[in-house]
């Protein structure tokens, strides 16, 4: 920042001696100064209208139109949308996106909050562990997921290995991914492990700003570590909670990634979710009107928790 | 704190075998990953662990270069992911200086338009998306995934609220000093926004080197296929041969390992900063 206080300081006294050049009318020189700023902003903005906002309209009128992608477009007004309440696939993959989200984020938000605290303190090899938290989060989903099933593996993976000499009878394993009951399960674990780290980050910086008067003043209320961390630390932390609570759960909203490469939706549907399901009807049955029709189901999920965020942001 | 000389609280003691132990299982996958990479694949499952082979089996990472084309899936991995974040920067950094130091005409507006797609899921609109690609006949194209990924709501978002944070009294004085509004962006905003660009980097690369849905609607052809789909495509291909696919998994983790580390002082910065403005 040095070098920004130089330039203004240098520039400071040649300020009186030029002045902008009279002959330009103002008008003139209005237009001119627009065209420059819409200069500026359009690289991006027209990439940004054409590949963002285009296809954001067209997929609200998708949602209303039957289309396979090659025969003529034709206008299905609310066909899609009563379609969804008779699709079994759709009903289990809109409550397992629910569940998903209900189960993942208090978890997640935990965890990191839990992490946040630990590694908050000056202790030997802090940025070291804070790096590892980190990591998974930054690491490739296909070469992590893949391990993740291996470690899972229901005959002879590690963990289940870990569990049979630990004394539990074979028939009780869980099979994780390929269990119907524990896929769930397995896919919640993992998006835990992977992105855990990212809001013990965020948690960090939120711990940062709390004001140490007020654990001094709980030191002379004779206050222990843990009522310090019940009644200073984490009213304190309210709003980051709120921000992190928000950003989990449209991040859960749209899990795909793992899914696709843990379970496949499976088995039966009993880890499908809403973009699964978005892109199983586009792009296997080439419905892409009912398709759109899902994904607007996973708009009005993403706007409610948005709108929740705005009204609360306004009260603060 | 020092260890040496000093009393170790239990407390202490605590704290440094939670950390451990946590820490431990966290990295456990990779250390797996890392373990079963160097051996057989009829090795891989063996119980008790085998942390370290006994006879490492280097031949693993010899021959995954030519079970599937690795050299090309990183080449054009890293060819986009070098162009989108370059774009990604160029753009954003451009219309943000705008936005935050020039008035005109709709601004607010314009604005507008990137805040309220900043929340939406790319899955909500990926299908018109690709429906249009297709019309421009970009599909089986990199430069779909180009143009998908170079202009976000996002990138835009973070260069402004950095540069409201620069003082506009430094481009008065430099337009008094008679440099142009690009002069001024290229001379003094730029140079002072390198926390910033550090950040969207960052984020661009590891997004775009790690994207998988994308890659996966877009491109169908072998040569054409981005490391993360090509190793999914070696997975299901090769899916008893776990020696090999682990090799190919450490060998997909190590550029984002590399620049993780050397940039995530600016990573954790990034992510505090615009987690809580955000």
């Amino acid at each position: 920042m040095s070098m920004s206080n130089s330039t203004a300081a240098a520039s400071g006294a040649p300020a009186t001696a030029r002045r902008p050049a009279k002959t330009m009318s103002r008008r003139r020189r209005q237009v001119q100064n627009a065209l420059v700023a819409y200069s500026f902003i359009a690289p991006n903005f027209l990439g940004f209208a054409v590949f963002t906002l285009g296809p954001i309209l067209f997929a609200f009128v998708l949602a209303f139109m039957h289309w396979d992608g090659s025969n003529a477009i034709t206008f299905a007004g609310l066909d899609n949308f009563w379609r969804l309440f008779e699709d079994k696939a759709f009903i289990a993959a809109f409550w397992n996106t629910i569940i998903y989200t209900a189960v993942s984020v208090p978890a997640t938000l935990a965890c990191a909050l839990g992490l946040a605290v630990l590694l908050n303190q000056k202790i030997f090899g802090r940025d070291f562990f804070r790096t590892a938290m980190f990591f998974p989060y930054v690491a490739s989903l296909v070469a992590v997921a893949v391990v993740w099933n291996m470690i899972f593996n229901p005959e002879m993976g590690p963990v289940n290995m870990i569990l049979y000499t630990l004394g539990l009878d074979p028939k009780d394993m869980p099979g994780w991914a390929a269990d119907r009951h524990w896929a769930m399960v397995t896919v919640i674990l993992f998006g835990i492990w992977k992105s855990m780290g990212y809001y013990m980050v965020i948690y960090l910086a939120g711990l940062q700003g709390i004001n140490s008067e007020l654990y001094e003043a709980a030191d002379l209320d004779g206050a222990n570590s843990w009522q310090k961390f019940l009644y200073v630390t984490v009213p304190q932390l309210g709003p980051t909670t709120f921000f992190v609570t928000v950003m989990l759960t449209i991040q859960s909203f749209k899990v795909f990634d793992q899914i696709y490469m843990i379970t496949q939706g499976g088995p039966g549907t009993s880890t499908l979710v809403l973009v699964y399901h978005i892109y199983n009807e586009a792009f296997i049955s080439w419905d892409l009107g009912y398709s759109s029709m899902i994904a607007l189901v996973l708009f009005f999920l993403v706007l409610a928790v948005t709108v929740v965020q705005f009204r609360r942001q306004k009260e603060d | 704190m020092k260890i040496a000389g000093y009393r170790v609280k239990p407390k202490t003691i605590a704290v440094y075998l939670t950390v451990i132990v946590i820490t431990a299982v966290m990295l456990m996958p990779f250390a797996w990953m890392l373990s079963a990479s160097l051996k057989l694949s009829r090795d891989v499952f063996v119980f008790p662990i085998e942390w370290i082979p006994s006879e490492p089996r280097w031949q693993n990472y010899v021959d995954i270069w030519t079970k599937i084309p690795l050299a090309l899936f990183i080449y054009n991995t890293s060819k986009l992911t070098i162009i989108v974040t370059v774009l990604q920067l160029l753009t954003s950094s451009f219309a943000a200086y705008a936005f935050a130091k020039l008035d005109f005409p709709y601004k607010n507006t314009l604005f507008l338009g990137y805040i309220a797609t900043i929340a939406m899921p790319w899955q909500v609109y990926m299908v018109p998306q690709f429906l249009l690609m297709r019309e421009f006949g970009l599909n089986n194209t990199h430069l779909a995934l180009i143009c998908l990924q170079a202009f976000t709501a996002f990138g835009v978002f973070l260069m402004r609220q950095f540069y409201m944070s620069i003082p506009t009294e430094l481009c008065e004085a430099a337009r008094i000093d008679g440099m142009n509004e690009y002069q001024i962006w290229a001379k003094i905003m730029l140079p002072l926004s390198k926390p910033a660009l550090s950040t969207l980097t960052i984020f661009t690369f590891v997004t775009t080197w790690n994207d998988f849905l994308g890659p996966m609607i877009y491109l169908t052809k072998t040569e054409l296929k981005t490391i993360q789909i090509g190793l999914r495509m070696f997975i299901s291909q090769y899916s008893a041969e776990y020696g090999l696919i682990m090799a190919a998994s450490v060998v997909a983790l190590i550029p984002v390992l590399i620049v993780f580390l050397s940039l995530q002082r600016f990573f954790v910065e990034g992510v505090a900063s615009s987690g809580i403005k955000g």
